[in-house]
């Protein structure tokens, strides 16, 4: 596709986008796009740290929850605090950011699986911290009746989810921006040559604390951003919605789309929100009204997941919108033995 | 060479564990030379590169660079001070295209910082233009210019080692470490690798090499210091080197005694 092709069809889609909750008046619809586009946020996000700069992050629902929960804290009756929801998309997006240089900090000598355990065990203290701080977060119960947000003086109210959908189009087309502009930069290529040789990458003057440590800073106040967002439109936060599955949601939303890859994190986040929220519970209806009343799909939404996953490595590795680059490292990687050795090798030894 | 050597080793030993890897080596080098250390495999060349660029601290001794000592400090920031390397099994970032590369290789020489990076303003956009005009001078002065847009990967093995040279370059290095530039290399290549050298010298940069081809270091190198078991073992002029009973010991063995 020509650039003045992409430019229309960019500008097409965006009138569309825009238009949408006018075009559609089922309000499921809207709501249904509203929660995706969370979702599509909180992959933004981690196709920073994982697909960027190649940090396998695999506890980001923890910076899902601190946007979420720092938005009930600092916005409800809880504390009697009621900070603006346009004030609180700052805060909270920069509370992530340094609990990203916290939780990221201790991470930083460790690579590939070792990062990823240590990731994990941070996704599973974070929610768990909610859970048994019950004096300031009343436990399982969660955090009720979260300020709504309001523009000019309107309140978002309950009624519709057209105004979030809004908001999270807005974040979403900042995110995209951010994420674009990085990617193209001193710090993209930094975190590229860190994601290939973090060695090599120190002899070219690459200080790679900073690189990676900005990298998961970035990537946390994105899932700020939709934490509130998120928050916001169920008007509740309580632990359970933080869970490692969402971490996992999250990722494989990266994979299917392609990792490192914008447009397909886009893609992916959109497909997997679409089998979650359509699809599943669509054909269970479905198949309720053909007799089959035992039957319920949304039970097998994880095993759905792991069979499309498992479908995309065999035909797709590079996934839906494949990054060329990443897509070609795992290429190298699959067919190419003695690279992938020589990979081993440094993985274990560093320097020789 | 008396006063303040441009670079210096002062009694340089590293130890890991129970092995010496190197073990009181002195040496220094004049600003705009060409120097190089050879050996045989094993000898502590590489442990000597890894630490002058501070991939290995030194277990005592002293590393200084134009009157600084450097010894400890961190790996970017020797490559911020001047000194870029090449490496003994080539490093090339290898998805990035060779203009990618080289443009990395200039990080220590960009000021863009985060903001600048996620906003592209006007002085990023600036800095990354002459990045990139810079990278494409270094690639045709490495004679790479036509391969700009090819992966690393992609690039023949003689090539590859010029890519690396043109990125370690990109740092604007006082001084360049070239680990075995011409293993792997065919004749002509090597015979243009003597030539590229050499202009790299006339640029104003000091450089220090590792080479196995005896034939390149005797032809390239104004000064040679020899490396046995983490000693230096003797030090000077290639003809001299050349004829050096302990160098041809060192390589080929003491001569058997007659009974």
């Amino acid at each position: 596709m020509s650039l003045g092709r992409k430019r229309i069809a960019l500008a097409l889609l965006g009138v569309v986008l825009l238009a949408y909750p006018y075009l559609d008046r089922n309000n499921a619809h809207v709501d249904f796009l509203a929660n995706a586009g969370a979702f599509i946020l909180l992959a933004l996000g981690l196709n920073i740290v994982v697909g960027f700069a190649g940090l396998l992050d695999l506890g980001y629902a923890a910076f899902f929850a601190i946007g979420s929960y720092s938005y009930a804290m600092l916005a409800s009756q809880q504390f009697g605090i009621h900070i603006p929801f346009w004030v609180m998309l700052f805060v909270a997006s920069a509370i992530a950011a340094i609990f990203g240089i916290l939780l990221g900090a201790p991470t930083l000598r460790l690579r590939g699986d070792y990062l990823a355990i240590v990731t994990l065990g941070f996704g599973e203290i974070v929610p768990q911290t909610f859970l048994n701080l019950s004096q300031y977060t009343n436990g399982p119960n969660g955090i009720i009746s979260l300020d709504q947000p309001s523009l000019f003086g309107r309140s978002f109210g309950f009624s519709s989810a057209t105004p979030y959908y809004y908001v999270l189009l807005a974040l979403i087309v900042i995110g995209v921006l951010v994420a674009r502009n990085l990617q193209d930069s001193r710090l993209g290529r930094e975190w590229a040559a860190i994601r290939e040789d973090e060695l090599a990458a120190r002899h070219m003057g690459i200080d790679t604390t900073v690189a990676k440590l900005s990298a998961f800073a970035i990537g946390a106040s994105f899932s700020g951003l939709a934490g509130v967002a998120y928050a916001a439109k169920l008007s509740l936060v309580s632990p359970d919605q933080f869970q490692f599955n969402v971490s996992v949601l999250v990722l494989s939303m990266l994979v299917l789309g392609g990792m490192g890859s914008i447009a397909g994190a886009i893609v992916g986040s959109f497909v997997l929100s679409f089998v979650n929220s359509f699809l599943l519970p669509q054909s269970t209806t479905l198949v309720h009204a053909i007799g089959l009343t035992n039957v319920d799909f949304t039970n097998y939404r994880y095993m759905i997941y792991g069979f499309i996953l498992v479908l995309m490595m065999l035909f797709r590795p590079g996934g839906l919108i494949p990054s060329r680059r990443r897509s070609a490292e795992l290429r190298v990687a699959l067919v190419d033995p003695k690279l992938a050795a020589q990979e081993a090798e440094e993985y274990e030894g560093g320097p020789r | 060479m008396s006063a303040a050597p441009f670079f210096a080793l002062r009694d340089v030993r590293k130890t890991f564990g129970g092995l010496v890897a190197v073990n009181g080596l002195s040496f220094e080098i004049a600003a705009g030379s060409i120097v190089a250390m050879i050996g045989p495999n094993g000898a502590g060349k590489s442990t000597v590169f890894n630490l002058i660029t501070g991939i290995y601290q030194p277990t005592a001794g002293e590393i200084v660079l134009d009157g600084r000592t450097i010894a400890g400090v961190r790996t970017d920031r020797v490559t911020a001070l001047g000194i870029a390397r090449t490496f003994q099994n080539i490093r090339l970032f290898a998805f990035m295209s060779a203009l990618e590369n080289v443009m990395t290789g200039r990080n220590a020489r960009m000021h863009a910082s985060l903001f600048d990076s996620l906003a592209h303003t006007p002085r990023q956009r600036g800095e990354e233009r002459a990045v990139r005009e810079r990278a494409r001078e270094l690639l045709r002065f490495v004679e790479l210019e036509r391969n700009a847009e090819d992966d690393a990967r992609n690039l023949p093995y003689g090539s590859q080692r010029r890519l690396e040279i043109a990125r370690a370059l990109a740092s604007d290095p006082k001084l360049l470490l070239l680990d075995e530039p011409a293993a792997g290399m065919n004749p002509r290549e090597k015979e243009s690798l003597v030539g590229l050298i050499a202009r790299i010298r006339a640029s104003g940069v000091t450089v220090f090499l590792i080479e196995h081809d005896m034939n390149l270091v005797m032809n390239v190198s104004e000064r040679i210091a020899v490396l046995d078991h983490g000693e230096k073992i003797a030090e000077g002029r290639p003809a001299a080197i050349r004829s050096d009973p302990r160098v041809i010991e060192a390589y080929l063995g003491r001569p058997e005694t007659p009974r």
